[in-house]
């Protein structure tokens, strides 16, 4: 069943590539319907999940790979993986919906992006590290021919950098995957196995460094200071739907590595360095906020938003490290709000980035002076923007506040000093009311005149995306459900 | 012990075969050359399955003890034959009908011969003969184009070849000394009472002279000029072939020396020097022949990887195969779209590829990220098992070198790549007229899906790899 969620749309981006002259009409709908499906996959595989046991996975398959390094082709979802695979099919089903208007190269377009969705969807549910690095390093090539190929500005430039910079990324994670290897005895690279037999357990010096290896690889990715520096002129070049999903899936690749690697498979290091993390979340959380309050760009903005909500992850799962007898429960609390966040930054940045490409695709700028007085040519852009906003900075009935005020009830119990972070989100919260002020409120000038208002695939892409962040908020417990258990067996591998 | 020259069926058969394409050559009018070429391609084919034959076998020993029939010497003449035979379709295009056409192929012969020995080569004479059956055909065989930068090339291999040769045999000369012996059965305990001094001395000149084979650090300095002038199919196989057998050799060789001389650390500096001058010097080359020549001295150094923890880890012998294999295949997609578009000398001329050759570009972009190790092609499963190895025998910072060394690397076949995949150039109109030569074209092809289809099948491939 999993095989099939992610080998589904790479048959299909096969498939488009290999036809030979076909309309691009029926291509992208094609793309619409291939996301559809996998998307119905997704929610099959949801019904039917039931709650592995700690440690265990759901739908497991495996295969023989390189049975030389003990590596295999081995699936499976639990409560950490299954609400991000879901996220994927969603932000891929809104990038198809939105990118019906694509003009540029539909066909290659919407093989390149099937073919991102394939290695996204796989390693969310690789429970192989070698198989995991391959999906991590193949979603690097994606992105890069995406923003290479269908970005705008500087394009070349930011897609170099993008790929030179999480590559490098990619080999330190991929260094700290064969000292684990290494270290395991049995040697193997598989997932479970290690997480069970937490390899360098006794040798604080080399858990250490292959943590470190580890961490620079997620950082980078994810990306943390002082890592980030790849993300603003990546977001800023990239097409919409590449910043949407760079935003809303990539980027969740690292902070997924976090919960899924480092803290099951080196619990005593993870103990051992978790002031680091909490500090690295911390610093940024506030400067990802304070540099997005000074930019003018709002795809730029919004960019280092992300680097501020990774922030809160960061500070999440470092704090859950933090192991003292009485606080269980309040770092299960932390590692569950992490892993809301995921999800809820997926589905509102990557609704932020779509609509933001509407101002690019209309007159050209992303600069927040060339606007103001947007409501009155554009009233449904500026509610939906303004919900995406609202919902990005934190307010009740979004997902983001159920996920930060679970980060920060359990972050602030174990570590009081962590609640310096709440400053980020003050910020965020002016500088997203700033934003919306400018380009919305006031008098109609600049580019805001003659602006044309939402099209049906835009309001159908990023409308669904805050709809369902709303649902999330209002009634959280269907997700809740299935990644607490998950949370309170890491916090349990990570006290061992 | 004994004779059993049967073992070596696969050797008499390529050098039989290159006798017979030099003398039949002769007979065959210029337009009915094909012929030779199809008898060469026979005879590849033949070599490879009395290869495989053989594969599944124990370990055996021939010309009393001398030649070591085991799995490494079987994948050798496997992938050295089969390398060939891709070289020898980049040929259809390139030299058909031209007047040292049969020529070529019995050097190639010849050259595939010399690999296949110095791989299974368990003694220093044969060790030696090898290298000089490997290295003396070689020299025509880049001579044969006719020009000036060609010319420069064989004279530059000449004089490196003289020199390194010359290294490896008095290398040979004084572990033979101080051994008594050139069996390599017998020289470990020979040599652990022999001086250290003379042992490390001869250690040096033997290794530096599988280096010149290989094409690595310090004797590297010929392949980036053969590279860039000799013809296309020439630079295709010297840079690809010879090296199968000369790490091969490295490693038997190396498996030979007492414990007591560190050469896990020689081969370990090798290593780092030819991995990290190689991506230097390849950073701002315009030529793509050289700079896929320098990215050749680069993956010698990581061929080097595992040879330097051989003994010491159980992955050290099957990640060479593997890699070695899945080095074969993507280096010669690499250099067959080289040799589709031989009119492309610059790296701008690539412009556009994309739009016009999509299946050419494709074939170009597996290669090039298949030579940076992305997943999932054979170089990258090669790459990671040798990492792997490295680790695991104490030589973790070695590997740790290697990713390094991988990053820097990324940067220069980037700039070979984006251009290709550029969709507007103004460059494009300018090569818009030039046609891909056909059988390079689909070698390339056909070469990149191997090295594709390699990476995810690696499973069987390191069964393969790892029999005893």
């Amino acid at each position: 069943m999993l095989s099939l969620i992610v080998f589904v749309p790479l048959a299909a981006a096969l498939a488009l590539v290999g036809l030979p002259r076909l309309r691009d009409a029926p291509t992208r709908w094609a793309w619409v319907a291939v996301a559809a499906v996998d998307l119905a996959l997704v929610i099959v595989v949801w019904v039917r999940y039931e709650k592995p046991a700690p440690g265990g996975l759901a739908f497991e398959e495996r295969a023989a790979w390189i049975p030389g390094v003990n590596s295999s082709y081995h699936l499976g979802v639990d409560g950490f993986s299954l609400p991000l695979v879901a996220m994927t099919a969603v932000i891929f089903l809104a990038c198809a919906v939105y990118a019906l208007r694509e003009r540029h190269r539909p066909r290659a377009h919407a093989a390149l992006f099937l073919f991102l969705q394939s290695v996204s969807l796989g390693l969310f549910v690789a429970a192989d590290l070698i198989l995991f690095f391959v999906f991590f390093d193949l979603s690097l090539v994606g992105m890069y021919f995406l923003i290479a190929g269908w970005g705008h500005g500087n394009r070349g430039h930011s897609a170099m950098k993008f790929f030179l910079y999480t590559f490098l990324g990619s080999l330190a994670l991929l260094v700290g995957f064969i000292g684990l290897y290494v270290a395991a005895e049995p040697h193997t690279f598989d997932m479970p196995a290690l997480a069970a037999a937490t390899p360098l357990a006794g040798r604080p010096l080399a858990g250490g460094l292959v943590l470190a290896a580890i961490l620079v690889g997620l950082a980078v990715k994810t990306p943390t200071v002082p890592f980030h520096t790849w993300l603003p002129p990546a977001h800023t070049d990239a097409p919409a739907v590449g910043s949407a999903v760079l935003a809303g899936v990539l980027l969740k690749m690292g902070t997924y590595g976090f919960v899924r690697i480092a803290m099951p498979m080196l619990p005593q290091a993870w103990r051992a360095w978790a002031w680091v993390v909490i500090v690295v979340g911390v610093v940024s959380v506030i400067y990802g906020a304070l540099v997005a309050l000074a930019q003018t760009n709002v795809k730029r903005m919004i960019a280092y938003t992300s680097v501020n909500h990774m922030g809160y992850i960061a500070l999440a799962v470092g704090a859950a490290g933090l192991v003292a007898a009485d606080t269980t429960q309040a770092r299960t609390v932390a590692v569950t709000g992490a892993v809301t966040q995921m999800v809820s930054h997926g589905l509102i940045t990557g609704a932020l980035f779509l609509l933001a490409g509407v101002l690019r695709d209309r007159v050209g700028t992303y600069d927040v002076g060339a606007y103001g007085g947007l409501a009155a040519p554009a009233p449904a852009f500026a509610t939906l923007f303004a919900v995406g906003a609202f919902a990005s900075l934190g307010l009740p009935a979004f997902a983001g506040f159920i996920a930060e005020f679970q980060i920060f009830t359990g972050s602030v119990a174990v570590a009081p000093v962590t609640a310096v972070a709440l400053v980020g989100i003050l910020v965020t919260a002016a500088l997203f009311l700033r934003a919306l002020q400018r380009v919305f409120t006031g008098e109609t000038r600049g580019h805001s005149i003659g602006f044309t208002d939402l099209r049906p695939s835009e309001i159908w892409s990023a409308g669904p995306l805050l709809l369902l962040s709303l649902a999330i908020g209002i009634l959280p417990r269907p997700l809740l459900d299935v990644i607490e258990p998950a949370s309170a067996a890491v916090v349990d591998l990570v006290g061992r | 012990m004994g004779m059993r020259p049967l073992l070596l069926l696969p050797e008499m058969l390529l050098l039989v075969g290159g006798l017979g394409a030099l003398i039949g050559g002769s007979f065959v009018p210029r337009q009915r050359q094909w012929l030779i070429r199809v008898l060469t391609a026979v005879v590849l084919v033949a070599a490879m399955a009395a290869a495989a034959v053989q594969l599944g076998g124990p370990v055996q020993r021939a010309f009393e003890g001398t030649y070591a029939v085991d799995t490494a010497t079987g994948v050798a003449r496997i992938l050295a034959a089969f390398g060939t035979l891709l070289v020898l379709t980049l040929a259809a295009d390139e030299i058909a009908a031209s007047a040292r056409e049969s020529e070529t192929y019995a050097l190639l012969l010849f050259v595939t011969t010399g690999t296949v020995v110095l791989a299974g080569a368990d003694d220093l004479l044969v060790l030696a003969v090898g290298f000089l059956l490997a290295t003396i055909p070689l020299y025509g065989l880049i001579g044969l184009v006719n020009t000036a930068s060609g010319a420069e090339a064989a004279m530059k291999t000449y004089l490196m070849g003289a020199l390194f040769g010359i290294l490896l045999l008095l290398g040979v000369t004084i572990l033979s000394g101080v051994a008594g012996t050139t069996m390599y059965g017998d020289l470990t305990d020979r040599l652990t009472q022999a001086p250290a001094v003379a042992v490390a001395a001869a250690t040096v000149g033997v290794v530096a002279g599988l280096m010149f084979k290989a094409g690595g650090v310090p004797a590297h300095f010929w392949v980036p000029d053969a590279a860039q002038g000799a013809g296309g199919t020439v630079a295709t196989f010297l840079t690809t072939v010879p090296k199968i057998g000369a790490l091969i050799a490295v490693y038997r060789f190396v498996l030979v020396l007492p414990r007591t001389t560190s050469w896990a650390l020689l081969v370990a500096i090798f290593a780092v020097a030819s991995m990290t001058l190689g991506n230097l010097a390849a950073y701002w080359q315009n030529d793509p022949r050289r700079l896929l020549g320098w990215s050749t001295v680069s993956q010698v150094g990581f061929l080097l990887v595992p040879v330097a923890v051989a003994g010491r880890s159980d992955l050290a012998l099957p990640s060479l195969l593997v890699y070695l294999a899945g080095y074969t295949v993507t280096n010669i997609a690499a250099f067959a779209v080289t040799a589709a578009l031989p009119e492309h000398r610059e790296l701008t001329a690539y412009g556009g590829l994309a739009r016009r050759r999509p299946w050419l570009a494709a074939a170009l972009l597996v290669a090039l990220l298949g030579l940076v190790g992305t997943p999932p092609t054979a170089v990258f499963v090669g790459k990671l098992t040798t990492a792997t190895a490295a680790w695991d025998g104490d030589y973790a910072w070695l590997a740790v070198v290697a990713f390094v060394n991988t990053v820097l690397s990324l940067f220069y076949y980037l700039r070979w790549i984006v251009p290709a995949y550029r969709t507007a150039d103004a460059d494009m109109v300018a090569t818009e007229q030039v046609s891909p030569r056909r059988w390079s074209a689909r070698t390339a092809v056909i070469a990149a899906a191997l090295s594709l289809a390699a990476g995810l099948a690696a499973g069987p491939l390191w069964q393969l790899a790892s029999q005893q």
